[in-house]
C-alpha cells in the first residue's frame, strides 16, 4: 500500500471524527433547549 | 489580592454565571481553532519538507503527536476538576469533568488510530503490545469507563462523585504513558519535543506540529464549553 493511503486515512478519519463531535454537540444543544432559560 | 476581586472570580463557580461566559469563550476558541488548523495543515502538508528516513508518511505526526498530547492533558484537567468537585462540592467542577471526557476520549482514539496507521509503514505492524501503546489504550478505556459509570447512575450527584473517584484514580496512568518510553524498552520512540532540550526535528516540522497542537487546544476548549453549556441547561 502506498504511503498516501496511510496519510489520508489518518487525516480523513481525524477530521471526520471531529466533525461528528461538532454535529453531536449541535444536536445536543438543540435538544437541551434555548439558552434564555438560564437566568 | 483584593478580597473583592477574589469574590468576583468565585462568581464564575456558579453555572448560571459561567453560562454566558462559556458561550463567548467557545465562540472565540472555535474561530481560533479553524484558523490555527488551516495554518497547521498548510505548514504540515505543503511547507514542511519530506523526511529523509520516513518519506511522506511522517506527516501523520502533525495530527498524531498533538492528539496524544491532548489525550493526556485533557485527562489531567478532568481529574483536576473531579478533585475540586469532591473537595469543595461545586456543581460546575463536576459538570466540567463530565464535559471533558468525550473530547478526551476522541483525542485518545485519534492518537491510537493515527499511530497505528503510522506504525504499519514504519514498524511493519499496526499494533504491538508495548508499554506506550497499551497505556494509551488503557486511557481510552478510562475515558469510556468514566462516561459509562456516569451514565449508569440515575442520581446526577451520586454519578458525579462516583465518576470523579474513577477519574482521580485513573490519573496514575498519565505519567505511566508519558514515561513509558523511558521506563521500558518500547518500539515507540522517545519524545521528539521536550521543554528541557532542543527539538530533534526541522523548524518547519516543529512549527506545523505546534500550530496543530494549538488548534486542537482551541478546538477542545470550544467543544468542552459548548458541552458544559448543554449540561448546565439539562441539569439546572
Amino acid at each position: 500500500m502506498s504511503h498516501g493511503f496511510f496519510i489520508w486515512a489518518s487525516y480523513a478519519v481525524t477530521f471526520a471524527a471531529l466533525a461528528l463531535e461538532v454535529v453531536f454537540l449541535f444536536r445536543r444543544s438543540r435538544r437541551a433547549g434555548p439558552s434564555r432559560q438560564i437566568k | 489580592m483584593n478580597p473583592n476581586s477574589t469574590l468576583r472570580w468565585f462568581r464564575f463557580a456558579s453555572p448560571q454565571t459561567f453560562f454566558p461566559l462559556a458561550g463567548t469563550i467557545a465562540l472565540g476558541c472555535a474561530a481560533a481553532a479553524a484558523l490555527l488548523a488551516l495554518g497547521g495543515l498548510y505548514v504540515g502538508l505543503v511547507v514542511a519538507p519530506t523526511d529523509a528516513q520516513q518519506g511522506e508518511v511522517y506527516r501523520i505526526i502533525f495530527i498524531h503527536v498533538p492528539a496524544a498530547w491532548m489525550s493526556m492533558f485533557i485527562y489531567v484537567v478532568m481529574a483536576g476538576w473531579a478533585a475540586i468537585g469532591l473537595a469543595f462540592n461545586t456543581r460546575l467542577s463536576f459538570m466540567m469533568a463530565q464535559a471533558l471526557a468525550p473530547t478526551g476520549a476522541l483525542f485518545t482514539f485519534i492518537a491510537l488510530w493515527t499511530g497505528s496507521l503510522w506504525g504499519r509503514p514504519t514498524w511493519g505492524t499496526y499494533w504491538v503490545w508495548d508499554a506506550r501503546l497499551t497505556s494509551e489504550l488503557i486511557l481510552l478505556f478510562l475515558y469510556l469507563g468514566f462516561m459509562a459509570l456516569h451514565a449508569a447512575i440515575d442520581d446526577p450527584r451520586r454519578a458525579d462523585r462516583a465518576s470523579a473517584l474513577l477519574a482521580i484514580v485513573g490519573a496514575v496512568n498519565v505519567p505511566i504513558i508519558y514515561y513509558s518510553v523511558q521506563w521500558w524498552n518500547t518500539l515507540h520512540q522517545g519524545a521528539s519535543v521536550s521543554i528541557t532540550r532542543a527539538p530533534s526535528m526541522a523548524a518547519t516540522m516543529l512549527t506545523g506540529m505546534l500550530l496543530m497542537a494549538l488548534a486542537f487546544w482551541a478546538y477542545s476548549i470550544a467543544a468542552v464549553l459548548v458541552r458544559v453549556r448543554c449540561i448546565i441547561r439539562e441539569r439546572e
